[in-house]
């Protein structure tokens, strides 16, 4: 199973200055949206193999499309998550089965490594719909200068039909952290979480 | 008084609209700078000095924009502009963009006219020879919210005329325009709605290179 893609989207999010401070170097952060067809729309089915397969095919994409807009090589990458919208006749597992299976593995080659979970989000909407897509440090999940989100929404998705599914990689944490915790720098990043 | 707090790119490939596969997907881009408004909460008479400041603005955006939609340049086949300005700003702040964003986009995009008789709003008569960026670079602008969104009109670079090639694109900056900032836009696309089919002018058929037809 190929995805039907109907539409691509890439943001990319630079912040140079925070409440009158600047931000060096600025945050970056890219977020990939793919707008598929739900081959599961308006019927119940047991096997969801065909999200599951969609999934890796996205997870590979976006990732690869997301570090591609920061302009980056993959070892740079430092946060991740995803996310995914359920058009009206689809079911939030629909959305689960493309997430989390096995989406995860190509999105850590294209972020090279990424000992840590990624951190994700799912709801179903309409048109327009946005999701904030959860980002959390790639090899440590525990550091708390990068707990983030972005927002992620496509004006004219989901149709009905259709799943909005975002993949959001960073080269940086918040603008202006300073509320202590582990430091990126401090990790040892071999069990995902410290 | 020129201070950017946040850069902002989008760029789409539209494959499809649920009819045929397009065999080159569509490509529109935005970018979005996220400008401190220095006029905001007064009534400013004389903002014109902010005009001229934007000039450089505009040019580095538009080569970010066109560097994030990664297309030849000579596919580059629309453009549009907008701004959206912050509760404590007012609709005229926007509009300080209308000759910056303009011209940045027609000159990246090969046009060969004078900035001086553009800044000035001086017709120029160099009409009837092919050339680029020849069509006035549409727009719209909004005072709103953060997270408010811009409907940015797209035309054809050198005839506005081209049915085929009306287009708009939503540009929306999560977050901003604070009360006190504008979110200046530029955006440009490779030509055709993915499904364009209501006849009308052809760019192939463009001929009176004045920026109309």
């Amino acid at each position: 199973m190929t995805a039907n893609i109907r539409k691509l989207v890439v943001q990319v999010d630079e912040v140079r200055k925070e409440m009158g401070q600047d931000v060096t170097p600025p945050t970056r952060r890219a977020v990939a949206i793919a707008v598929i067809e739900n081959p599961y729309a308006g019927r119940y089915s047991e096997n969801l193999d065909e999200l599951i397969a969609i999934g890796e095919e996205l997870g590979a994409l976006l990732g690869q499309k997301a570090v591609k807009a920061l302009g980056i090589e993959p070892g740079q990458a430092q946060s991740y998550g995803k996310a995914a919208i359920v058009g009206e006749r689809g079911e939030l597992e629909h959305a689960a089965a493309i997430l989390h299976p096995k989406l995860g593995a190509p999105l850590r080659v294209a972020v090279e490594k990424g000992a840590a979970l990624v951190p994700s989000a799912k709801k179903q909407g309409t048109l327009g719909t946005a999701i904030d897509v959860p980002l959390g440090h790639k090899d440590a999940a525990f550091v708390r200068s990068h707990f983030d989100a972005i927002e992620a929404r496509v004006s004219d998705a989901p149709r009905a039909n259709e799943i909005v599914v975002a993949v959001a990689v960073t080269d940086s944490g918040r603008p202006l952290p300073r509320i202590g915790g582990l430091q990126a720098s401090e990790i040892k990043g071999e069990d995902g979480l410290r | 008084m020129i201070e950017i707090r946040r850069v902002f790119t989008h760029v789409e490939h539209i494959h499809h609209e649920f009819g045929p596969r397009a065999d080159t997907p569509l490509v529109r881009g935005a970018i979005g700078a996220v400008l401190t408004n220095p006029f905001a909460g007064r009534y400013e008479p004389d903002i014109l000095p902010m005009m001229a400041l934007l000039d450089p603005v505009g040019v580095d955006m538009a080569h970010q924009l066109h560097a994030a939609m990664d297309v030849p340049l000579e596919q580059i086949s629309t453009y549009g502009k907008g701004a959206i300005v912050g509760a404590d700003g007012e609709l005229e702040h926007g509009a300080l963009w209308h000759v910056p964003g303009g011209y940045a986009m027609r000159e990246l995009l090969g046009w060969k006219g004078s900035r001086v008789a553009y800044t000035a709003g001086i017709a120029e008569e160099k009409k009837g020879q092919p050339g680029n960026a020849l069509s006035i670079v549409p727009s719209t602008k909004k005072v709103g919210p953060p997270g408010a969104a811009l409907d940015v009109p797209l035309t054809n670079i050198n005839a506005s005329y081209v049915r085929g090639q009306f287009d708009a694109i939503e540009v929306r900056v999560p977050g901003a325009p604070a009360a006190d900032e504008i979110v200046f836009i530029l955006a440009m696309s490779t030509g055709y709605r993915v499904h364009a089919r209501v006849g009308g002018l052809l760019a192939k058929d463009i001929s009176k290179w004045d920026g109309l037809r």
